[in-house]
């Protein structure tokens, strides 16, 4: 009997009961739109994690003010100012590192004619946006000649350029901060959100040195909040990280034994972390969806059991006039395999329109891609396969003359 | 191309040797054998069978119930493996052949017809009648043809897309001769083919019966115990607990 004949017969006999064999369809549709609707959020959300990590650029590390303590007196983290500009120049001459960008940070109030927003005002050099692999969108960036001789010039992100002006185009116009007037020299282009989920493109930065004289003012001139560092390669970052702490230690005079006065921090590490919580998350939504996929299997062979039992006869009488083993099993087993691919495309379907959905609904990111519907497919089948092949074999071995007599 | 070979024509088409076929039944089950202490009882239906059909004949197998008439006819057609003895249709020893050439040997050397039709439900008679063309490899068009031809050959051209539940038992009765005779068998195996009509029917059914036997030239086998069905045939032969008791033509 040829296979296409053999399909001809399945497809005849699951027309026979469409109720069962919607509902064991059913069971098989949910599996797989689950297991379609889990990797779409978890691919999202992995999409998610890698869009942050590339927006923060590539090799970096981040040195911050650590823990001091003078006599008895001990402060937090960062709550004194030990990094200065001149451990950012001496660290950016280190082989191992490419550029330095040393930050200052506050909050200020914009304004640009009856607009106003409040936003992070970030002091920095024009390394900051090399390091960063932040281009202008519009306008340019500023110089080392402005932040030389700290000019009153400032790059606006995205969402601060939206908030004051609209559709208008900010370049080479005025704005306030802190009540000094400051000429825009550019927008930056997107950025988007952080791995801390804060949106960077909500952001103003101006010279580093505009900066500690004219909108922060210091107790300590020359420090800096913390500086990014960007490491030759990725090869080198361990290296650079190493010859950091021993620079540093050597500049803040740090004895023999002590705690560093600083921390260096390798975004290598931290981004392993993030990606490889991630990749968990979507693992256990896969594995999750995957049990009411094996439920659904379960179900199409305790289905399938019935069905084998219930036309033993028509087996015995198909038997008699010519059909082999091969045969018999063949047209369980392709009842099943056509319950799993119908139900699998189905599926794939509700769970490609329910992914977008969840897009819609809470704005999260999903993301299918074609991997995940040859997987979900291959799943179905491979369900089918497994489930089916059982109850089909058992068909295959009835006696002709057993099954004949089966009333 | 059929599995079997042909050989000489003087040899018969059905040959067994001292068939024996014994059930063994879990204890608790009925029997009427001889326990062998093994927690089985064994129930021996067929007691050393030897006969031989020429190619041909027309055949009537009668008994009483629980003769072994059924279980004879189903080692005949290949359905069922006798528990020691020989069988050689047409000359081939059925011992031999695996699952694969037995369902081979029931699709192209065999037709049978059963007392309750056995037909497939919820299929149209034409379907029925090509289906074992299908298991043939015959693709569909081609086995819908013959099948059609055949449906009209047995007087049902009218009734090919009727399921069977839409035909009255004589209908059925010629949509499962058709699909008997779909693969041109040489042998025609019938199992009390007219234990469920009525006397007018039957007549008309054994009418076909006799008409391939005589036209073309078709060995049939009957199982009845009706006399007046056996009285169609030409050769009696009557089992009584599982034993051959006689064996004749019957007087035209």
């Amino acid at each position: 009997m040829s296979l296409l004949a053999i399909i001809g017969e399945a497809l005849r006999a699951l027309r026979l009961n469409r109720l069962r064999t919607g509902l064991t369809m059913l069971g098989m549709i949910i599996g797989v739109a689950a297991v379609v609707l889990m990797l779409a959020i978890g691919q999202g959300a992995q999409t998610m994690v890698n869009q942050a990590i590339s927006s923060m650029g590539s090799n970096l590390l981040i040195v911050v003010p650590g823990a001091t303590s003078s006599g008895a007196l001990r402060s937090g983290s960062g709550a004194v100012q030990t990094l200065t500009m001149s451990d950012a120049q001496a660290i950016a001459s280190l082989p191992s590192v490419k550029a330095t960008a040393p930050l200052i940070t506050g909050t200020a109030q914009l304004n640009y004619g009856a607009n106003n927003w409040s936003t992070v005002v970030t002091g920095v050099t024009p390394d900051y946006f090399e390091v960063r692999e932040w281009a202008a969108e519009s306008g340019a960036l500023f110089t080392e000649a402005d932040v030389r001789s700290a000019t009153r010039i400032a790059m606006l992100g995205q969402l601060t350029a939206k908030n004051l002006f609209g559709d208008e185009d900010p370049t080479g116009k005025m704005v306030r901060i802190k009540n000094s007037p400051f000429l825009i020299a550019g927008v930056l282009a997107v950025k988007g959100q952080s791995l801390d989920g804060r949106d960077q493109d909500d952001a103003v930065f101006i010279p580093i040195t505009t900066g500690q004289r004219q909108i922060f003012g210091n107790q300590f001139p020359g420090t800096i909040r913390f500086l990014m560092a960007q490491a030759e390669s990725a090869e080198m970052m361990e290296e650079a990280e190493a010859e950091m702490n021993q620079l540093l230690r050597q500049r803040h005079r740090v004895a023999e034994g002590m705690e560093n006065d600083f921390t260096v921090r390798n975004m290598a590490a931290l981004t392993a972390v993030a990606t490889g919580a991630a990749k968990v998350m979507s693992i256990m939504l896969g594995a999750i969806a995957s049990v009411s996929l094996l439920v659904g299997g379960i179900g199409i062979m305790n289905i399938m059991l019935v069905s084998v039992t219930e036309r033993t006869r028509e087996i015995g009488i198909r038997m008699a006039i010519g059909a082999n083993r091969r045969a018999i099993l063949m047209q369980f087993l392709l009842e099943a395999l056509v319950i799993c691919i119908l139900g699998g495309l189905a599926g794939i379907a509700i769970g490609i329109g329910g992914a977008w959905a969840v897009s819609e609904a809470v704005g999260m990111v999903v993301v299918i891609t074609f991997g995940t519907v040859v997987l979900a497919f291959a799943f179905a089948s491979g369900v089918g396969i497994f489930f089916g092949f059982y109850p089909a074999r058992k068909a295959a071995a009835l006696k002709p003359v057993e099954a004949l007599r089966y009333e | 191309m059929t599995p079997l070979q042909n050989t000489a024509s003087g040899e018969p088409l059905i040959k067994v040797e001292s068939l024996c076929k014994i059930y063994s039944l879990d204890s608790g089950a009925a029997g009427n054998g001889n326990g062998n202490g093994n927690g089985t009882v064994n129930s021996q239906v067929l007691f050393d069978v030897s006969l031989s059909i020429h190619r041909g004949e027309f055949v009537a197998i009668m008994g009483h119930s629980g003769s072994g008439k059924s279980t004879l006819m189903n080692i005949l057609g290949c359905l069922d493996t006798p528990t020691s003895g020989h069988y050689w249709l047409d000359g081939n020893d059925i011992a031999s052949l695996s699952d694969d050439e037995l369902a081979r040997v029931r699709n192209r050397n065999i037709g049978f017809v059963f007392q309750g039709f056995n037909l497939l439900k919820r299929m149209t008679a034409l379907d029925n009648v090509a289906t074992p063309l299908l298991y043939a490899g015959v693709n569909r068009s081609d086995s819908r043809k013959r099948a059609q031809a055949l449906l009209h050959q047995t007087g049902l051209g009218k009734f090919a897309a009727y399921q069977p539940n839409q035909l009255s038992g004589g209908q059925q009765q010629r949509v499962a001769i058709s699909r008997a005779l779909v693969n041109n068998p040489q042998l025609i195996l019938a199992d009390e083919p007219t234990g469920n009509l009525d006397t007018q029917t039957s007549r008309e059914i054994m009418e076909i019966f006799q008409q391939l036997n005589r036209e073309h030239g078709i060995t049939i086998v009957l199982v009845t115990h009706e006399d007046d069905i056996a009285a169609c045939t030409r050769r009696l032969i009557r089992l009584q607990d599982g034993r051959v008791v006689h064996d004749a033509e019957v007087p035209a």
